[in-house]
């Protein structure tokens, strides 16, 4: 019978190396058929048939897509800064691949030489690392943009600075929730807690979830938040002078993003591997494997098996895909905001509401200790109903027009000062 | 107020709305998604059925013998309004006129098919067909060997049991 220990010594290495390899190349790959999809389903949404034709059902156009991009002639504009053009997409690609290191994708995976943890780099700083490196993607876009030496290439990436910049603020605070809840940076202990909890993080912080969702549209700037990219204003913005592969590692970066951000959700709010049902529960518990803790405080002993892994594996990717078709969906959907309207929209909605609702979960947590409840359903569902009222009144206040309106609407406000006088063009 | 300014009556922003609005668009969408009526046609599978006054690439009649219906009267060249064809007559010892050279640029060509309707022996006739795409610009001069294998139907606007269309 197996040992319940971490895996360890030599067989420690080969199994991180082999994860580590199968992690991510598996993740270029759905990354990869995550094109197929955005064209499939936009083409289904505007009633169109989409690309059909390499392979069944289309199902080798990104092989064809790569085949292309690489043998396409690679331009380098000639004013263009050579060092920092060609380290851009490199700087844009790394961090939207890499922050998956830290996402659990599914319950531990009982070996005969020990328990190897599906997740590549149980770092004790979880989600500082994820907030770190996707950070640092502007960084590649700012450069891209700036060393193209192109108008709009360079309008492009100030809007990318700037709208990642706001938004990662309101991403930051969105996530605290989350941490007090959970009491721990570590993406493990966060699909922990929700195991322990009995419901998933949606519910009872359902604001935060919403606030992530949007920020999370503005990091991976995907529609309605695409202003770095915004073709029909900046040709293509940051990545205008890209070409062949370069500009395909602005794409496969774009997408890498689209499936961190939604294993990052899934993890986060929905919870991760889990599946309902304590069955799959497991944690390390001062060297211990666990499912849970029994009325007495004992600890009761998890059971992983091959099924239980390959179960939750496929809960995860199910969760993952529903956040990659929103994405999907909601870019086929909604216009683009303006720039203004994006600016207003992180700094006085996004920001004081995360604030706001930052101050009431704390409230409420200090509140359900007090009385003594003790950590479980009744703890989440209070939760739960305090999340609720607050996403109302969020809800209510923004549906009012008061901060996305149209531009007549915001105008018509000011302008009885002046009507004699046309709106000044471009203001 | 300049005259020439249109006021557009706007709703008030309480009377706005994003959320409700950006809902129901995205129910919109989802419907299209999960049942998309696509009217696509998969052409190299699903072929157009072509009106019957379909008038496409040329094609020359032949004799059981293998040798071209065209007389060279240079009736289809004067007729012409795209000035097309081209046509070099000869005559054989018995007499016979023949084209020596004939040719037809499908490029300039707007199918009109008067060089169909002017032919006294049959012998050019434009045809139910149009995939008649190329790799290189000047396979789009169609001469005489070229037409003569044409195999396509011809058009309908000609019935061979009525030739001049009596």
């Amino acid at each position: 019978m197996e040992t319940l220990q971490p895996i360890a010594g030599i067989w420690g290495l080969v199994a991180m190396s082999l994860k580590t390899l199968v992690i991510f190349s598996g993740l270029i790959l759905v990354v990869a058929y995550t094109t197929l999809a955005e064209r499939r389903v936009s083409a289904w949404i505007q009633d169109r048939v989409g690309p059909n034709r390499v392979g069944w059902f289309g199902l080798l156009q990104p092989v064809a897509d790569g085949i292309k991009n690489f043998l396409k002639e690679e331009t380098l504009p000639a004013t263009a800064s050579r060092a920092f053009f060609v380290l851009a997409p490199v700087l844009v690609l790394v961090p939207s691949l890499i922050t998956f290191a830290v996402i659990p994708i599914a319950a531990p995976l009982p070996t005969p030489v020990g328990v190897v943890d599906m997740i590549i780099a149980d770092v004790p700083i979880g989600i500082l690392y994820v907030l770190a490196f996707s950070s640092l993607a502007v960084y590649g876009v700012v450069l891209g943009g700036w060393s193209s030496n192109n108008k709009f290439a360079f309008l492009g990436s100030l809007r990318a600075s700037a709208q990642m910049v706001s938004y990662e603020v309101a991403l930051g605070l969105s996530l605290i929730p989350v941490l007090m809840l959970a009491g721990n940076v570590t993406l493990t202990e966060v699909v922990w807690q929700q195991q322990q909890l009995g419901m998933w993080f949606a519910f009872p912080l359902s604001l935060a979830f919403i606030l992530f969702v949007i920020s999370a549209f503005a990091e991976t700037n995907r529609l309605p938040f695409d202003m770095p990219e915004a073709e029909s204003e900046l040709v293509t913005g940051y990545h205008t002078e890209y070409s062949a592969m370069k500009f395909s590692a602005f794409m496969i970066s774009e997408f890498g993003h689209m499936v961190t951000a939604s294993a990052l959700m899934a993890t986060l709010f929905l919870g991760g591997w889990d599946l309902p049902g304590t069955w799959d529960d497991a944690f390390w518990h001062q060297g211990q494997l666990i499912r849970g803790f029994a009325a007495d405080g004992s600890v009761l002993l998890a059971s992983p098996a091959l099924w239980k892994t390959a179960l939750t594996f496929v809960g995860f990717a199910c969760k993952t895909a529903l956040f990659v078709l929103l994405f999907i969906w909601i870019r086929w959907t909604l216009p683009r905001f303006r720039y203004d309207q994006v600016m207003s929209l992180g700094w006085k909605v996004m920001l004081p509401t995360s604030l706001a609702y930052l101050m009431l979960i704390g409230g409420t947590i200090l509140v359900l200790d007090e009385i003594g409840l003790a950590w479980g359903f009744w703890y989440g569902l209070g939760l739960t109903a305090v999340s609720g009222a607050a996403t109302a009144v969020f809800m209510f206040y923004l549906d009012r027009g008061r901060t996305i309106t149209g531009a007549a609407a915001q105008r018509q406000h000011m302008a009885i000062k002046s009507t004699s006088e046309p709106v000044a063009a471009g203001d | 107020m300049a005259i020439s300014v249109k006021v557009m009556n706007r709703p008030e922003p309480e009377d706005t709305s994003y959320l409700r609005a950006a809902l129901s668009g995205m129910a919109l969408t989802f419907r299209h998604m999960v049942s998309p009526t696509t009217v696509t046609q998969q052409y190299p599978e699903e072929q157009t059925d072509l009106s019957p006054r379909w008038r496409g690439t040329h094609r020359m009649e032949v004799h059981a013998d293998g040798r071209p219906k065209c007389v060279a009267c240079g009736l289809c060249p004067t007729v012409c309004p795209a000035n097309c064809i081209r046509l070099v007559g000869g005559e054989d010892d018995q007499g016979n006129r023949y084209p020596i050279v004939y040719e037809i640029d499908e490029f300039r060509c707007i199918f009109c098919g008067m060089c169909q309707e002017v032919c006294p022996v049959e012998a050019i006739h434009v045809g139910r067909h149009f995939e008649n795409a190329e790799y290189d610009r000047s396979r789009f001069v169609y001469d005489l060997d070229r037409l003569m294998e044409q195999d396509h139907p011809t058009t309908l606007l000609w019935d061979p049991s009525d030739p001049s269309s009596e």
